[in-house]
């Protein structure tokens, strides 16, 4: 099990801040709602951790970092590179909510055809104006077959399930892994729906 | 369907909206499938929302909401029926047919797809057509099986043999050699009264025989303190553990014995009213079973004034419908009462608060012929068989890799490796002890004792040679078991499906070590979060195999690194025909180039942003971090 060291031989034993990462894939952002639910403990968090890549610094790419957590599954090749790039820079890496452990909501349009979707979407729904056609544009990241939880893309370390996570679940679940612990919630804070 | 075809069976029913499952059985008996109209005219007959309806006729297997075809093949797909060759007949006969498993043929013939075990693992493969069960499968069987259906034969008139089902007793022991006469044991407990007869239950430290192992007596007495406006005694015949196949034989050739026991029962809790929940699967045991339940009506033996002694207990056979978790005793109630078989939140446990609210108990076929058997015989004799924790005898359905599969009655304590001598065994690499949710024991364990302070069983006994993939075993049960979880909580519905695809990952060349790991992860949480026993036994087998037998599971692992579950580039193939596009931000690497390159970049990035003054401790530091 990963586990975080909490002191640095090189630093003289000081503790020092921990480098977290957050970002939401196929989420819709619930799960930090949740995060910021922790209210006034965000204060005493930022006396423990620094935030590298996140909604909250808006720093578009991650360095290095100690803990990501990961809001949201998998549904574009954009999210692989995102996924991936929090894989490579993160030692722990946190599937945080339904979205992320199961595929979540987004993951109901896996029983239709993706190509199916884009054509009534883009071309024979209601309501679209004349002309109207499937992006193409490079920019664009294309859309997976299907929507994946993120562990069938990288390797996963922790999952808090819970859609979402309560705010109280979400410190409980952090302050044990900045201590160096196992995270363990027990019944009331782990929850699945 | 015609009004009154529909008035008749909602009659025959009392118009109960408790009845609705059996309703929705004859109602699909009759049309092959339950169509929407159907379903709204049930719902407005029954005075019920029509969700409700739609929601039971959608939870069962073996109701269809769709058209699943004039003929309905379903192979039987226990681990038994696989080592039998059952994936090729089925194959084959898709081959004859021209379609595909799973799929209608497109004229609306026939439809091939596979069936959680169907208990004949004593002579599979085996399947259902139609809900009728067919044995003993081999290619020519499935060759005319072909030619029976293009050419539209009725299954009633398929070649009778098909339709043989033995019973394949090898070892007899008190139980299986009563030698009671019907009603024998009932006018006993007749004579001797409820008391009496609770107190040679209590002697004989009878234990239920599903599995468990709850004390029959502490059951039956707390049901009749229980306050309630009427008692019920369940028979629980939904025998759907894989590999397990003796309470068919109970009931196909020791059916009196189990009534009496029922009868039994139901004086010694004060019930007038018996169920016996016979699983879809048993189908073709129905009519009998109505037919002698009839007959002893007749006799005397059953419905009012029994025997002349003022006692009254009737018995009606309620249909599963093809769902493993109606095993499970509240979740059979539920089913009984024509909802989905959820489990319930429990307490209150059904011996106060069980059938219709009321206090019911509910004991496995073989227990309730024990318990006849000890109300003639006594509580002393029968503690004398078997061990002090674990009294009598034990039914053990045996099959897989021995000479002579079929039913052995032994006392408890019997060894493992005396009942693989018993049915002729050999090379014996690993036996399941309890089905698809025990324990798997490897060889050196086989010198342990069946009793329910050892190897506990409900009595599935499937023994393994050292020819078989012990991962191709585990990964059976882990589909039986995402295919059975109810869907009530997700630890379960979630669980056993992350299981069955981890495996199936391993099989398609994707894995490592670290999916291993997870599958133990999921272990532990299935254990200790599911709702029910089915969440909570699902990953035991699997676990024990890949603790006992990890080489098979080794040897899976593709490579020592995380791998993704699927192919990425792949995965985007719809969206670039779609599009048209074909440019590189179309396509999805590698997944350990394209880490190895997010790491150089997230390098670069932290020299050239001025990062450096990290910690230490943020930097990847061993190549076990760098792992992707």
């Amino acid at each position: 099990m990963m586990r975080i060291e909490t002191t640095d031989a090189s630093a003289g034993g000081a503790p020092h801040k921990l480098k977290v990462a957050t970002v939401s894939l196929a989420g819709c952002f619930g799960c930090h709602m949740s995060f910021l639910d922790i209210d006034e403990r965000l204060l005493p968090l930022l006396e423990l951790v620094e935030f590298d890549r996140s909604p909250i610094t808006d720093i578009k790419h991650c360095g290095p970092c100690d803990i990501g957590l990961i809001e949201g599954g998998v549904c574009n090749a954009e999210n692989v590179h995102v996924l991936r790039e929090f894989r490579a820079n993160c030692k722990v890496l946190v599937a945080l909510g339904a979205c992320a452990v199961n595929g979540g909501l987004p993951a109901q349009r896996n029983h239709l055809e993706l190509a199916d979707i884009l054509q009534e979407v883009y071309r024979t729904g209601h309501g679209l104006a004349e002309g109207s056609r499937i992006p193409d544009d490079p920019e664009l990241p294309l859309p997976l077959n299907q929507v994946h939880p993120v562990h069938e893309v990288v390797r996963i370390d922790y999952f808090l399930p819970g859609c979402p996570p309560s705010g109280d679940a979400i410190w409980a679940f952090l302050t044990q892994l900045i201590e160096g612990k196992d995270p363990n919630l027990g019944p009331g804070l782990l929850h699945y729906d | 369907m015609a009004t009154a075809e529909l008035e008749d069976i909602l009659e025959r029913h009392r118009r109960d909206p408790l009845q609705l499952l059996q309703i929705l059985i004859e109602l699909q008996a009759r049309e092959g499938w339950l169509a929407p109209d159907t379903l709204s005219a049930l719902a407005v007959a029954l005075g019920m929302p029509r969700a409700r309806v739609e929601s039971t006729a959608s939870f069962y297997s073996f109701l269809h909401t769709r058209p699943a075809g004039e003929y309905r093949i379903l192979f039987s797909d226990n681990i038994t029926d696989r080592m039998l060759g059952n994936m090729a007949l089925m194959q084959a006969l898709c081959d004859k047919l021209w379609l595909q498993p799973g799929k209608v043929s497109e004229d609306g013939l026939v439809s091939v797809a596979t069936t959680s075990c169907t208990g004949m693992c004593d002579q599979g493969p085996a399947l259902l057509a139609n809900g009728r069960t067919v044995t003993r499968l081999t290619p020519e069987r499935i060759d005319e099986m072909a030619h029976l259906i293009r050419r539209r034969v009725p299954v009633g008139d398929w070649p009778p043999e098909w339709f043989h089902v033995e019973d394949n007793i090898r070892r007899r022991d008190v139980l299986l050699d009563h030698g009671l006469a019907p009603g024998q044991a009932l006018a006993v407990a007749l004579d001797r009264g409820a008391m009496s007869i609770l107190g040679e239950i209590e002697r004989s430290a009878l234990r239920g025989r599903g599995g468990a192992g709850f004390g029959s007596d502490i059951k039956w007495r707390s049901c009749r303190d229980a306050w309630g406006d009427a008692h019920y005694v369940i028979c629980n015949a939904d025998e759907g553990e894989p590999g397990t196949f003796k309470d068919r034989v109970l009931l196909s050739s020791y059916f009196d014995l189990v009534v009496d026991g029922m009868c039994i029962a139901g004086m010694a809790i004060g019930a007038n009213k018996g169920f016996i929940y016979l699983r879809g699967e048993y189908r073709y045991l129905l009519d009998r079973l109505e037919t002698r339940l009839a007959q002893r009506r007749e006799q005397g033996l059953l419905g009012r004034n029994i025997l002349g002694r003022g006692f009254t207990f009737d018995i009606e056979i309620h249909l599963g419908a093809g769902a493993y978790i109606c095993g499970e005793e509240s979740a059979l109630i539920e089913s009984l009462e024509g909802k989905p078989g959820k489990p319930r939140i429990r307490p209150p446990f059904p011996v106060t608060n069980g059938y219709r609210g009321q206090p019911t108990t509910v004991n496995n076929v073989e227990t309730l012929a024990l318990a006849a058997l000890i109300a003639v015989r006594g509580g002393e004799w029968f503690r004398a068989i078997g061990t002090p924790a674990s009294t009598g005898t034990k039914l053990l359905s045996v099959s897989g890799d021995v000479e002579r599969p079929g039913i052995y009655e032994f006392p408890f304590g019997v060894s493992v490796a005396e009942v693989l001598e018993a049915a002729g065994a050999r090379d014996t690499q690993a036996v399941t002890s309890a089905g698809a949710a025990g324990h798997c024991l490897a060889a050196d364990e086989f010198g342990r004792r069946i009793a329910f302070e050892d190897v506990a069983t409900g009595g599935s006994i499937m023994v393994f040679d050292a020819s078989r993939d012990m991962f191709e075993v585990a990964r059976n049960f882990a589909h039986f078991f995402a295919h059975e979880s109810c869907g009530f909580c997700t630890p379960c519905r979630v669980g056993t499906a992350v299981n069955a695809r981890l495996l199936d990952k391993l099989a398609a060349d994707h894995g490592s070590p670290y999916d291993l790991d997870e599958i133990v992860k999921m272990h532990r949480l299935m254990q200790g979060a599911s709702h029910c026993g089915l969440g909570n036994t699902a990953t035991i087998a699997i676990d024990d195999m890949l603790a006992k037998f990890r080489p098979a599971f080794e040897r899976r692992l593709h490579s020592p690194e995380y791998e993704p579950a699927f192919d990425l580039d792949a995965a985007l193939s719809q969206a670039r025909r779609m599009t048209g596009r074909d440019d590189p931000g179309a396509h999805l690497g590698d997944n350990r180039g394209a880490l190895a390159e997010e790491r150089a970049h997230a390098h670069g990035r932290a020299t050239t942003t001025g990062v450096q003054g990290a910690p230490a401790s943020a930097e990847p530091v061993s190549a076990k971090d760098l792992q992707p």
